[in-house]
């Protein structure tokens, strides 16, 4: 063997070996434990399992939990995800205006919330809003809009938390604008501008196409993190929310694995995440092939 | 005309930044308002008189601290291992010449389409096999090596000149040398940004953890103020406290090195 494939077979076992052994061989096992009836009898004694083909996947199917929790999980991805990226494509915008003043001190503040530890900010908001004294309420109130009660009524118990969500993520998206932007070249809005186009059709025939690249990276990227929505209703609204209304998928491989120990069956809520995942991000790569990428 | 539009820009600037900094900032203020006194109507902004009473309550009485340490502690050994681990990979990938090297890359690269959730149960076993449930190593373990660190550091060593390693070679340098004397030094950026990414991934991190530890003395920060907000949920400036506690670490760390982590997002962003 050549002294640089030895070296190279050194360096690279070390971060191999993690991934295989922690990563690949637990995701190709999560399907074996997928198609077994492992619970609580077997997390003692392996012995118990027994092989259930495709029983697990069978019952998920059909009962009403699973298709609430996919709903929900939807809804808050196909809201969430939209308002995400439309706050951070309006902020980007703002912030590399050329009018602009103190543009760094702007894009830190936007770009904070992002690196703040998702249990302790879903805490905070779980006070802002508070039904009586919370600020949020108190906001809408003195702006003469109707308050509501935000985590105990099951209509608001998501838009609550996709309110925390974008919050919390549009700056990362933001960032990644305001990168696309700067690679537009100045000339084209020059020689957009002498041809008499208002601010609106320069945003339309120059902003929305030089950028569509980064619309569906960020697009991908966000419909990822949002389907695998977890730690906001689990702090936020505990035991899936008012009627089950902010249950998410995760939530419920959560609490059918790990509270319940029904392994096998979360495992199947696990698999059918991916797929849709996998769903989800296959539209997204077609849509851009669509817009004649 | 442009006048007005500057004006317009930075009043709309301005309030989307006070939105955006508003619950940190109520986060803060309330942490040290007297008891109660954060469930009032009309909320108040800013406490009658500032106190310590509730940060005091958490590191004696709630021994809040023990979960510091072990945050601190897991995100400075996950930190080290990812970088060492991620970076020796990385640098294989971009410098050393072997067989199907960049076939093995780009099947690396399509592992990132695998929501990591997929593996929890598994590896939930396998741990629970080994007696790492509820230990530090159960928690560092999936966090010592990911495809988005070894890509970061793969593109960045594409740009290292091979003749600089080249000459080395001639010179009777051993592979070990060339990477630890030669390669790392010159990638101190890009191990900056793996190592702030890495850290707060670590500190942020709440649903493996949670599914992990099982004892309150093993419990990171995320899990801890989780578990505590179930039993203290009336005690706002208390948990306002716990809150602070967690969170300042990172953003303190993120407005030093800022410009480090941004770099990191772009690296990541180019390849879409």
């Amino acid at each position: 063997m050549r002294s640089e494939t030895r070296a190279a077979l050194l360096f690279l076992t070390p971060a191999l070996t993690v991934l295989t052994l922690f990563f690949l061989i637990p995701v190709g096992a999560a399907f074996f434990l997928s198609l077994t009836d492992f619970d609580i009898y077997a997390v003692a004694d392996i012995s118990n399992v027994r092989f259930v083909a495709f029983k697990n996947y069978a019952a998920l199917l059909t009962t009403p939990i699973f298709w609430v929790a996919l709903r929900n999980t939807l809804y808050f991805a196909l809201i969430g995800g939209p308002l995400t990226v439309g706050l951070a494509l309006v902020t980007a915008m703002m912030v590399n205006s050329k009018l602009a003043r103190f543009r760094g001190l702007f894009r830190t503040v936007f770009f904070a919330p992002v690196v703040t530890t998702m249990v302790a900010v879903a805490i905070v908001f779980r006070y802002l809003f508070h039904t009586r004294f919370g600020m949020i309420n108190f906001g809408l109130e003195a702006i003469g809009i109707p308050t509501v009660d935000w985590l105990g009524d099951p209509r608001w118990a998501m838009p609550a938390i996709i309110i925390l969500a974008v919050w919390k993520n549009f700056g990362y998206t933001m960032i990644i604008f305001i990168a696309g932007l700067q690679s537009i070249p100045e000339e084209l809005y020059e020689a957009a501008r002498i041809d008499g186009a208002g601010w609106w059709s320069q945003f339309r025939r120059i902003t929305i196409p030089l950028l569509a690249p980064t619309f569906v990276f960020v697009g991908i990227v966000t419909a990822i993190g949002y389907l695998q929505l977890f730690a906001e209703p689990y702090v936020m609204t505990p035991d899936g929310g008012p009627l089950d209304s902010t249950l998410s998928v995760v939530m419920l491989m959560y609490l059918q694995g790990f509270r319940w120990w029904s392994m096998g069956y979360a495992a199947a809520v696990a698999f059918l995440l991916f797929v849709v995942i996998g769903i989800a991000t296959a539209i997204q790569l077609r849509l851009r092939k669509d817009l004649g990428e | 005309m442009k006048a007005l539009k500057t004006i317009a820009l930075h009043a709309a600037l301005l309030i989307a930044a006070g939105l955006t900094a508003f619950p940190l900032f109520w986060m803060v203020s309330a942490s040290f308002m007297p008891t109660g006194e954060a469930a009032t109507f009309p909320p108040r902004l800013l406490p009658s008189q500032a106190t310590l009473e509730h940060y005091q309550a958490l590191f004696t009485r709630l021994n809040l601290g023990r979960a510091f340490f072990n945050s601190t502690a897991i995100a400075l050994l996950s930190t080290a291992i990812a970088l060492l681990f991620n970076s020796m990979a990385g640098y294989a990938f971009a410098k050393l010449r072997f067989g199907r090297r960049d076939q093995i890359f780009r099947l690396l690269l399509a592992v990132l389409v695998l929501p990591a959730q997929v593996a929890m149960l598994p590896l939930f076993l396998m741990l629970k096999e080994m007696g790492l449930v509820n230990t530090y190593w159960g928690v560092i373990i999936p966090m010592m090596a990911s495809v988005f660190g070894i890509f970061l550091i793969r593109q960045f060593m594409l740009s290292i000149p091979t003749e600089l390693l080249e000459a080395a070679r001639v010179d009777g340098a051993s592979e070990w040398s060339i990477y630890w004397k030669i390669v790392i030094p010159l990638s101190m950026p890009v191990l900056v940004t793996l190592a702030i990414f890495t850290f707060m991934a670590s500190w942020n991190d709440f649903m493996w953890p949670l599914i992990v530890l099982t004892d309150n003395d093993r419990y990171t920060l995320p899990v801890s103020i989780a578990n505590l907000v179930g039993e203290h949920v009336q005690d706002i400036e208390l948990m306002m406290a716990s809150s602070v506690v967690t969170v300042i670490p990172v953003l303190l760390l993120f407005l030093v090195l800022q410009r480090y982590y941004v770099a990191g997002i772009m690296v990541g962003s180019v390849k879409g």
